[in-house]
């Protein structure tokens, strides 16, 4: 079991126990032959796309993929996946999705989710799941509003949503959702956008091979309920001004702005031009401490000033799945297979007849 | 001195205590030795919900009743006919369920002024006359205890910790049971501190020669051995046979063992004792709340494996809706359900019955799923392998019904060997021949149960979810028809099962013609107290049937038959009357129940007398 304990900050083994597919294999294969019925222009049909022509590349066995969500619009997710499926309950699907893959260490779980799904009625799952560890790959489709209910707000909208439960505003400070998957011991934790597909995509890499639950946050347009929440990242104008982009090693900065120390110990956002190079900061998603990832998860603050993309964080920790794998093979070490009868007549017996 | 030796066909004893005295250990060990010497019984621990009350309170009294005899039983019995009372609180809190001339041991170290006004007596009722209806056999149980272990380098308190060996000592010499057993369970116990083993032991072997030496106890007792069935034979809990249930059960379906729990009292021994076989391949996750450990089992059985939560009361109501996607996707899954007192919190340490309604139909839609209740301690194991073959053949989830009373109680099970139990596999779906078009929801004719597809299997990647499923396809469906058709299937799936489980049997030995106008009928727990009335009406002269189902759900395909064999149908229940209102309603039998809702369960005397009256009644 030691050799669990230790390791690499990349781990790459998150796919190592699920079999490998001789054949090559092409999106058109990932496709179920159900309609897909989302509303035309939801950002869900790009990530839908995205997924479908990369997984792939991956070269699993497509029948040790399974894909499962909760309930919301993004939930209809696994329905259109030519895998294995499952569409459960509001909020319960890391819950299930963790009975499946601590029990099938040789399937490519994944678990498909939405901002109120998640947050709100399945926070707790979402959480331990995160804790835990479990070989799962949580995508949290973040659209800051509840679209199948039509339209009200979520535990990400900002404060002051006008929406119909909340005609003179919300009330409520929202989640950040990478904030708090840090908080709750995330060993893998990401921010992508529906609308640059090449980014999605290799953060969907990094996360299939992330041996232990990752979570991955993507921002996706809601355009009938909550159109244009995240313009300011899509906008030519602006995108490269705001958007930090976070790669392991590399300086945290945008065109025009950095990511530096600042005196009071914390990190800071400066215009570009005011820091020489070898100040602004070198990303490192493997570091062991999480309060680094954190403060760069807090950079959004006022939202859209400028918004930190990529992994947060990486870091190897025995998943809980191993470790499950693990006592239960030392148990048949110490005590051999176990066998009924020897079981039956444990402890105090005695003879009639 | 020669004492005299009494002959006796079964007794009752009742050790109370304060919960930090060790009564539910000396009780075990009294029943191991019991178990030992061949008599038949059945115990019923009685604890308080809090860890550790106030030491010296009567809500810190905490008790362990043992019924033996000579004949085989079936109950712990009504009234106690020894009682040893460690302190005035264990005195106060069990005097009333004292029969007149029923024998008390107590400890009169304990009965000090102090600790009598904490339980409200003045003076102590060892000195003034109020317990003269009763044998009293006061005897200074601590300080003898501390007396025999002078020679050990313990504390004072050490050694009084000893004194309910000293008892155990005492009441093995009463009742002439083995020793050895007690005397190599404590080496075994504290092998790791011989010192405290010795102590523990001579402590016990002082209580036996003080029996034998003072003037106090002028009589023994001896209870003869039971004719039991031939077999090996061991003594087993509710919850114990429940978990040993499920572990046959995935060995006999040759399925993993997955369990989703939450801990929750009276259900957590079944995690804790499955936990402990993990050699057998068992997984077992104690996840962040009752919906998660569903959750996980039901995605485990998605998966493949044997999927279980055991639970109680609250729990079962946090489990609902996902129970409800269990009934939808048609996964088997295994709901235990350990009963205890309710509503909301209720009373946890103590029995009910009451949830046989939520079982049924505590989901929304109609969510029809088979129940299964044990009806005795050992029962539960057969009940759980029974639950097990119907989700896995019908697939579907089932819930399982034990009560706080099987899961605490105990009683002597005659070990069955594992190839003797049936054998429950079944079939995954295999990969569609050539051509052919997999179709998840595309029934057996016979069981109309769905094929079980798992994830790994090449050419039936499917999806299946809460939402209605088309029929054949499992796509999803809005249509008006095709709703009402699956509602209706589900409904026949479960239904089917009748057909496939024993017929309700009746106990009636003057057969259908004999004359008997009484029929009882009972369900899970309360086995034991109505046979043992319907006993005591057949011996006085009386004439009455017993029947007692075991599938709540569907129900024996003979039912309304029996029911309608008799002029008088009576059914005691520890509710207000569930089962007796889905009979009512489905056979239209005016069905007459005896309700108590106590959290403890019925007295075979109570019973034999609501008998009685409803023979008598015209
Ligand atoms: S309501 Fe919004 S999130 Fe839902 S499908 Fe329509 S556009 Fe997409």
């Amino acid at each position: 079991m030691s050799e669990l304990l230790s390791g690499p900050g990349l781990n790459g083994r998150g796919l190592a126990l699920v079999p490998k597919s001789d054949a090559k294999q092409s999106m058109k294969e990932y496709k179920s032959d159900q309609e897909v019925r989302w509303c035309p222009g939801c950002g869900d049909y790009a990530i839908l796309a995205a997924v479908q022509s990369f997984v792939p590349e991956l070269g699993l066995k497509r029948e040790n993929m399974v894909f499962v969500s909760g309930i919301g619009c993004s939930s209809r997710f696994p329905y259109y996946m030519n895998t294995y499926g499952f569409h459960s309950i509001h909020g319960r699907a890391p819950a299930i999705a963790t009975g499946l893959a601590a029990s099938r260490p040789d399937l490519s779980v994944w678990v498909i989710t939405g901002d109120g799904d998640s947050l709100s009625i399945g926070g707790n799952h979402l959480i331990h799941a995160l804790r835990r560890n479990v070989n799962l790959n949580i995508l949290l489709f973040n659209n800051r509003i509840y679209g199948l209910t039509k339209g009200q707000y979520s535990p990400t909208s900002e404060i002051g949503k006008v929406t119909k439960s909340t005609p003179m505003g919300s009330l409520d400070k929202p989640f950040n959702p990478i904030s708090l998957a840090i908080g709750a011991e995330a060993s893998f934790v990401a921010r992508t956008i529906d609308s640059d597909r090449k980014h999605l995509q290799s953060v969907l890499r990094e996360a299939a091979e992330h041996k232990g639950t990752s979570l991955v946050e993507i921002y996706q347009n809601c355009n009938i309920f909550n159109d244009g929440a995240f313009d300011q990242l899509k906008d030519p104008e602006q995108r490269d001004d705001i958007t930090l982009r976070l790669e392991h090693g590399q300086p945290i900065a945008s065109a025009s702005k950095a990511v530096r120390r600042a005196a009071d110990g914390g990190i800071e956002v400066v215009p570009r031009a005011e820091v020489a190079e070898n100040e602004i900061l070198v990303h490192d998603a493997h570091r062991a401490d999480p309060s680094l990832a954190f403060a760069l998860s807090r950079l959004d603050e006022p939202a859209f000033a400028h918004v930190p993309i990529g992994v947060f964080r990486s870091v190897d920790r025995p998943s809980y799945d191993e470790l499950m794998s693990a006592q239960l093979e030392e148990a048949v070490a110490q005590r051999g297979p176990g066998s009924l009868d020897d079981l039956l007549l444990s402890g105090d017996t005695w003879r009639i007849g | 001195m020669t004492k005299q030796v009494q002959q006796l066909d079964r007794v009752i004893i009742r050790f109370a205590g304060d919960s930090g005295d060790g009564m539910q250990l000396t009780g075990d060990r009294f029943t191991a030795g019991t178990a030992e010497f061949g008599n038949d019984l059945s115990t019923l621990p009685n604890f308080p919900a809090e860890i550790r009350a106030p030491a010296g309170t009567l809500p810190g009294v905490s008790s362990f009743q043992l019924h033996f005899a000579d004949h085989d039983i079936l109950t712990p019995g009504d009234a106690p006919n020894v009682l040893v009372a460690m302190n005035p609180a264990a005195l106060k809190a069990n005097l009333g369920d004292l029969p007149r001339g029923a024998d008390i041991i107590a400890n009169t170290d304990e009965f000090t002024k102090r600790n009598l006004q904490k339980v409200g007596y003045a003076a102590s009722p060892l000195e003034d006359d109020s317990l003269t209806e009763w044998r009293v056999h006061p005897v200074p149980l601590t300080s003898l205890t501390v007396k025999a272990l002078e020679g050990f380098d313990l504390s004072k308190k050490d050694a009084e910790r000893s004194k309910n060996m000293f008892a155990l000592g005492l009441l093995s010499w009463l009742y002439h049971r083995p020793t050895e057993a007690t005397i190599s369970f404590l080496e075994n116990k504290f092998a790791k501190k011989p010192e405290i083993a010795k102590a523990n032991i001579a402590a016990f072997q002082a209580g036996w020669n003080y029996g034998e030496t003072t003037e106090s106890f002028s009589v023994s007792y001896e209870v003869k051995p039971a004719p039991l069935a031939p077999g090996v034979y061991r003594n087993i809990s509710g919850n114990q046979a429940l978990a040993y249930g499920l572990i046959a059960a995935s060995v006999r379906s040759g399925l993993p063992l997955f369990l989703g729990s939450y801990p929750i009292t009276p259900a957590s021994d079944i995690l804790h004792e499955l936990s402990r076989h993990k050699h057998f391949g068992i997984r077992t996750f104690q996840a962040e709340d009752e919906i998660a450990g569903v959750g996980a089992a039901l995605g485990a059985a998605f998966g493949g494996a044997l999927g279980v939560t055991t639970t109680s009361g609250p729990g079962v109501a946090l489990k609902a809706e996902t129970v409800g996607l269990a009934v939808m996707t048609e996964l088997p899954l295994i709901v235990v359900d350990v009963q205890r007192s309710g509503p909301s919190t209720g009373m946890p340490t103590k029995t009910e019955q009451t949830d046989l309604l939520m079982a049924m139909y505590g989901r929304n839609g109609e969510s029809p799923l088979p129940v299964v209740a044990p009806m005795s301690p050992s029962d539960c194991f057969d009940a759980a392998v029974e639950a097990a073959r119907i989700a896995v053949k019908y697939r579907t989830p089932v819930m399982l019904l034990s009560d706080g009373y099987l899961a605490n109680g105990s009683e002597p099970w005659r070990v069955p060997a594992a190839a003797d139990l049936p054998d429950i596999s079944t079939a995954f779906a295999s990969a569609p021949a050539e051509g052919e078009e997999f179709l998840p929801y595309l029934r057996d004719p016979e069981t109309l149960a769905r094929p079980w597809a798992v994830p790994g299997t090449p050419g039936l990647e499917h999806r299946i979810g809460g939402i209605e499923k088309a029929d054949r396809t499992g796509n999803i469906s809005y249509d008006p028809g095709n709703h009402d058709r699956m509602v209706r299937i589900r409904q026949a799936k479960i239904d089917g099962i009748a057909e496939d489980i024993p017929p309700l049997e009746v106990d009636d030995p003057d057969g259908p013609d004999g004359g008997t106008r009484v029929l009882v009928l009972g369900w899970g727990s309360t086995y034991g107290p109505i046979a043992a009335a319907v006993r005591r009406i057949r011996k006085s002269g009386g004439k009455v049937a017993q029947a007692h189902l075991r599938h709540l759900s569907p129900l024996p395909a003979n039912t309304g038959e029996v029911l309608t064999s008799y002029d008088k149908v009576l059914l005691p229940e520890i509710n207000l009357g569930q089962l007796a209102m889905l009979l009512r309603a489905r056979f239209l039998v005016d069905i007459i129940s005896y309700n108590r809702v106590r959290g403890l369960p019925f007295k075979a005397e109570e019973l034999a007398d609501v008998i009685q009256d409803v023979i008598d009644s015209e």
